[in-house]
């Protein structure tokens, strides 16, 4: 009896989480087991790749499997400049998000029930519509003419500064990628905050904590697991964007995203594109690996008084 | 001059009137119990003394001087919450620390409070240990020692034992009795519990939807009730509609329609011909097989309807000729022995002239 209602709770088992990892076999191993293929190949002549083994009728050319892609990119120290950049541009954003994310997250999940839902709907209404859409329209409100860059440059003029442009700059870049990822940060801090026992800031002010102590030692380490899946969820993203730096940045603002794009698109290399991808998901790896062994440490560090 | 003096206070929440006019002044080194339903105003008079909540009239007082303008950060009060709000991230000495960091302590006087306060609540092996990983009495014992460590003036209890199982319930009261006697410190408890209330305390006010019913010594709690709804609350208790038919200054003579003339002691203010009840706790009556076998004056008969076994003694509930039901206890003293009385068996109850309260109406 009891044998065969464990039985049905694996068969159940496997039908619940069947279909999803299915799904992520197909659409998630299977093209990054493609993609380390292609990157360990020579690239067509007219885009495309090589053939694995070499036709009849060719007179020259390379092919079969080689690791020349990859000695390409760490010949260059160009591309390490651009992953550098990369990566220096996410963590700028992801501190910008937390730092604007946190406050509004806060005030949301302290403010009463019936407004909380409301709230979380307006952080994700931009959703509503086309993230190209917005992002153009960022191009109208950095623009030389936009009443933002006059009022800053009028500024700048009364303390006898040379007027800037706003658009097509790095600056640019680090608003848009801000903008378009705040809600993935708001989020999972809220999702946290909004669990925290009320009884625990209570305690703390009864135990002599005023409101900067009951923030520093209660409500921020209770939700460093939220900083951390919100700062995973901005700065990933922000890793691969393309269409952000294309739209708003000059032509100095190229990203891993933008290269990896042009491999693709521009150059038609295939395999060093490829080869940029398996670098930037190793990268990425790495540092959310960091990230978590970090938060372990940080969420549940032993004790600071010691009583042995 | 008392430690903590509650005067004239209300407290309202809109229309309702959570605390109403409320006086009470608390001495140093007691053991205070404020005791009353839910709902009766209890906690948001606690709330106000740990100064959570501040008070729409009248004045909170401790050693003099008036609370209204210090947070609850600065007042030298801590509070033992019902949840214990023990904080999750922190080991149990971080958590018993935490009042001596914020107070600015030095590392090492931090170091051997903490560990003196461990000892004091026998938890001197789980300092490292996180909450998650205690049993509620040790959760228990560790918001005492947090709550006791930085030596507040006043210690609020806000329901600290409701979430314990009954045997774990009454160690802990022993423990706390035990706890305020070494420290010194004044307790005010919160319950809604009368007979942890009667354990624990040197006094209790029994506040009833705002008000304080009775503010009294547990004996005299118990033993002399105000009015009916102190009586109600606190233990068992029968009632009978009787009136006054003479009030001497030895005696009070009740008239009980249907049943005839009961003794009462006498009461102030007491006048003949006022209606009330007259009210009488079960281990005062006893119950017999026959009316002869009692020489007590106030001896009635009736029926057996029911009882209730719960181990050490059993109560009877006796319904007398006129209607009225009275409860009588009797301990099961004698070995094996469940019950002296079935269910439909007439017998004789009787209680002592001196025995039972009379409450007006």
């Amino acid at each position: 009896m009891i044998k065969n209602s464990t039985k049905a709770n694996h068969a159940a088992k496997w039908l619940v989480s069947g279909p999803p990892l299915l799904f992520l076999l197909v659409f998630f191993v299977a093209p990054s087991i493609i993609m380390l293929f292609t990157s360990l190949r020579f690239p067509g002549e007219f885009g495309g790749l090589a053939p694995i083994t070499a036709p009849a009728e060719a007179v020259s050319g390379e092919y079969g499997l080689t690791l020349e892609t990859y000695q390409f990119f760490f010949s260059d120290i160009l591309y390490a400049e651009i992953f550098l950049k990369s990566f220096g541009v996410a963590a700028v954003s992801t501190l910008i998000c937390l730092i604007m994310a946190y406050p509004l997250a806060l005030l949301i999940a302290r403010s009463e029930k019936r407004f909380r839902n409301l709230m979380v709907l307006l952080v994700v209404l931009p959703f509503a519509s086309n993230f190209l859409i917005r992002i153009y329209a960022w191009m109208i409100i950095l623009g030389p003419e936009s009443v933002l860059s006059h009022f800053i440059n009028t500024v700048l003029g009364a303390f006898g500064i040379a007027p800037v442009t706003l658009l097509f700059s790095p600056f640019a870049v680090l608003v848009g990628m801000v903008y378009v990822h705040l809600p993935f940060m708001v989020l999972p801090l809220y999702t946290n905050l909004e669990k925290h026992d009320p009884a625990l800031l209570d305690a703390a002010q009864d135990l002599g904590a005023d409101a900067w102590q009951r923030f520093w030692h209660v409500t921020w380490p209770l939700s460093l697991p939220g900083v951390f899946s919100g700062s995973a969820l901005v700065f990933i993203p922000v890793l691969g964007m393309f269409a952000v730096p294309d739209i708003l940045g000059g032509t100095g603002d190229i990203l891993v995203g933008n290269l990896i794009k042009d491999q693709f698109l521009g150059t038609r290399d295939w395999p060093f594109g490829s080869a940029l991808s398996i670098m930037l998901t190793l990268a990425v790896l790495a540092i959310t690996g960091l990230a978590a062994w970090f938060a372990q440490l940080a969420t549940r560090q032993r004790s600071v008084t010691e009583t042995e | 001059m008392a430690l903590l003096e509650i005067r004239n206070v209300t407290r309202r929440f809109g229309d309702f009137i959570a605390v109403d006019n409320v006086s009470i002044s608390i001495e140093a080194g007691e053991f205070f119990t404020l005791l009353g339903p839910s709902g009766c105003g209890k906690t948001t008079l606690l709330r106000m003394i740990a100064g959570f909540d501040l008070p729409d009239s009248g004045q909170i007082l401790l050693d003099g001087k008036d609370m209204v303008n210090t947070p609850s950060e600065k007042r030298p009060i801590h509070t033992v919450f019902q949840s214990y709000a023990l904080f999750p991230h922190m080991t149990v000495a971080d958590n018993i620390a935490f009042p001596l960091r914020m107070a600015g302590k030095t590392p090492d006087e931090i170091k051997s409070r903490v560990r003196e306060a461990l000892d004091d609540v026998r938890l001197s092996n789980f300092g490292n240990r996180f909450p998650e990983e205690l049993s509620g009495g040790q959760k228990q014992r560790v918001a005492f020692a947090r709550g006791l460590v930085n030596r507040p003036r006043l210690l609020l209890l806000d329901e600290p034992l409701g979430a314990l199982d009954a045997k774990l319930r009454e160690e802990m009261q022993i423990e706390l009795i035990n706890l305020q006697k070494d420290m010194g410190v004044t307790f005010v408890f919160i319950t809604h519990a009368q007979n942890e209330a009667l354990a624990l305390s040197h006094r209790i006010a029994v506040m009833n939807q705002g008000n304080i019913e009775q503010l009294d010594e547990p004996s005299r709690i118990y033993g002399f009730p105000r009015n009916r709804f102190v009586a109600d609350f606190i233990g068992k208790i029968s009632m009978i509609n009787a009136q006054v038919l003479e009030a001497a200054p030895s005696h009070l003579k009740l008239m009980v329609a249907g049943l005839g003339e009961v003794t009462a002691p006498s009461k102030e203010g007491v006048r003949v011909g006022d209606t009330g009840v007259m009210a009488i706790r079960p281990e005062q009556v006893r119950i017999s097989h026959h009316a002869e076998e009692t020489e007590l004056k106030n001896h009635f008969l009736g029926k057996v309807q029911g009882f209730l076994y719960v181990g050490d003694v059993t109560t009877y509930i006796v319904e007398l000729s006129n209607g009225a039901s009275i409860e009588a206890l009797l301990p099961n003293s004698a070995p094996g022995r469940a019950k002296f009385f079935e269910a439909g068996d007439p017998v004789a109850v009787s209680w002592r002239h001196d025995a039972g309260i009379f409450l007006n109406d």
